[in-house]
């Protein structure tokens, strides 16, 4: 059972960015990039139905421009057996970037793409949606346990108001949240081992145009400095005063 | 002629939309997939009476059916309408706006990137337009008497089957519509403490009880209770964060609240730079004291 798992570079999460100086965009200058964390948990649940016994390849898939191999090579690292980058430089939405994945995926046949639920830069949580609605395959979104048997996916989901059990045949498309696993350190020897696991460079057939544009970038608008209060007497008071009760 | 279809998954979401609805400026029809008929000022009322929801592929198909002929169809946040309107967008091949904040125009709206800590202003050249949006950034509305009413039977196929589904239905207020939130963190220890002790105070005030991700992690509270851009985003009246530190990925899910209330032992914690009242104490001892004081 072949495994697809798409990945996007992004700006390291934990990394404090901030707009352009004229507000067209994100700065980036300088910044560290990491394999979207969810998608990082998307490579590890592959990596773990692989040691199970139920995966027999893991492939890798961004789409971006060249740098995206640093991401490609860490995700080999965690496991994957090969990787794909299909490259440009062109600015994406999430229907392009679905669009450019259907064609990954009819090339390579995986029974199940397995990705993150969103990206921790444009927190849009669309392209696995909308990559299985192109493909006309069931999904399960926000998935906190995985198990496949035979054909048939069994999916744990997190819901608004707690947890749902879902099946589907597969092929199928699984996004991933947060509980679903937590990805391993990558040792050296991992990380050597990667560099001769095969990494395949692709354009993409056409770049489809854009349906989304981000015309503007600003910092939210910030809070008032608060107060800081002596005892819980003055605080239940500062709170009636205000009207939080 | 441009329109928008309100995809409400019950009446709550329904009466949620008004204020969205309103600052679109286009006249709307509501499709209610379950629950009963509410007034919300829709031109047309339709309502499904789905006694359960199917999966996203089943709801999707059938949304793609009913919705034609509008330019926007759009649906309060939450995580099952991420899930099906993405895959509505999909089978229409256009583009979705996700957690809306701010409508500039039919065509351009406000919705937050990078965990809230910086906003965007998108373009959309599609049609439909497809939208989630976040309620709590639209004024509260009352629509008023819905202009028709009328049943409506989707036909569902769906891939997927709901094998179970478990939710914690808790007797307290649902946590993106309270007055009142109180949140807790680690420092609660166990669940049996977090319940006694969050739960308890929230019981006291009518509240709804929130966590942090770390509690969520640790297992002390359950996962469908965590705050922050991974998980719901709150705007009550008033937000109480008790032992909570403040990250980033917290405070995304607790901005737009009225007053933040921050309970901490540690004088440093990042959450008293976001908090409009901060109190450096001991959690333990302050809210039973701070329970008597508002009740007074």
């Amino acid at each position: 059972m072949k495994l697809l798992v798409p990945i996007k570079r992004v700006v390291d999460p934990y990394a404090k960015v901030r707009p352009l100086g004229d507000g067209s965009g994100v700065d980036t200058t300088g910044a560290k990039f990491e394999i979207n964390p969810f998608d990082e948990i998307a490579v590890e649940e592959a990596v773990r139905l692989k040691e199970k016994g139920v995966a027999t390849e893991i492939v890798v898939v961004s789409v971006g421009n060249s740098s995206c191999e640093d991401q490609l090579r860490k995700a080999l690292a965690i496991g994957a057996d090969r990787a794909i980058l299909i490259e440009t430089d062109a600015i994406l939405d999430s229907p392009a970037v679905a669009s450019i994945l259907k064609e990954v995926v009819e090339s390579e046949s995986p029974s199940i793409v397995l990705m993150g639920k969103q990206a921790t830069d444009d927190d849009c949580n669309q392209v696995g949606q909308m990559l299985a609605a192109k493909l006309g395959w069931p999904q399960a979104t926000f998935a906190a346990k995985v198990e496949v048997n035979g054909s048939v996916a069994t999916v744990t989901r997190e819901t608004d108001s707690g947890e749902q059990v879902v099946s589907m045949s597969i092929p199928a498309v699984i996004t991933t949240d947060l509980r679903l696993n937590e990805p391993r350190y990558v040792a050296l020897p991992g990380i050597i081992k990667a560099r001769s696991k095969p990494l395949e460079k692709r354009s993409a057939t056409a770049i489809p145009g854009l349906k989304t544009t981000i015309t503007a970038v600003e910092l939210p608008p910030a809070r008032p400095p608060g107060r800081r209060v002596g005892s819980v007497q003055e605080l239940a008071t500062a709170i009636k005063e205000r009207g939080g009760i | 002629m441009s329109k928008l279809l309100i995809v409400a998954f019950d009446a709550s979401d329904a009466t949620s939309s008004v204020g969205f609805a309103n600052a679109l400026s286009l006249p709307y029809d509501v499709l209610l997939l379950s629950g009963s008929s509410t007034a919300c000022g829709a031109e047309k009322m339709s309502s499904a009476n789905l006694t359960s929801l199917p999966a996203a592929d089943g709801l999707a198909k059938a949304l793609k059916e009913f919705a034609t002929g509008y330019s926007h169809i759009a649906s309060p946040s939450s995580m099952r309408s991420k899930d099906v309107l993405a895959y509505l967008a999909g089978l229409l091949d256009t583009g979705v706006v996700t957690d809306a904040i701010g409508v500039i125009s039919p065509t351009t709206f406000r919705r937050p990137i990078y965990a809230g800590s910086m906003t965007a202003t998108v373009e959309v050249v599609c049609n439909p337009v497809v939208i989630t949006f976040r309620p709590s950034n639209f004024p509260k509305l009352e629509g008023g008497a819905n202009g028709s009413e009328e049943t409506v039977s989707l036909a569902i196929d769906t891939r997927v089957t709901i094998v179970s589904e478990s939710s914690k239905g808790s007797a307290r207020p649902d946590l993106s519509q309270a007055a009142i939130v109180v949140s807790g963190g680690r420092p609660l220890k166990d669940a049996a403490t977090f319940e006694s002790v969050i739960g308890g105070f929230a019981d006291a005030l009518g509240a709804a009880v929130g966590a942090t991700r770390a509690a969520v992690d640790s297992g002390i509270a359950a996962n469908e209770l965590q705050v922050g851009q991974t998980g719901k985003v709150v705007a009550p009246n008033l937000y109480i964060a008790a032992g909570i530190s403040g990250s980033t990925q917290h405070m995304a899910g607790i901005k737009d609240s009225k007053l933040i209330v921050a309970i901490n032992t540690d004088t440093n914690a990042p959450i008293f730079d976001a908090a409009d009242l901060g109190l450096v104490g001991d959690l333990f001892s302050v809210l039973p004291e701070l329970q008597r004081e508002l009740k007074q």
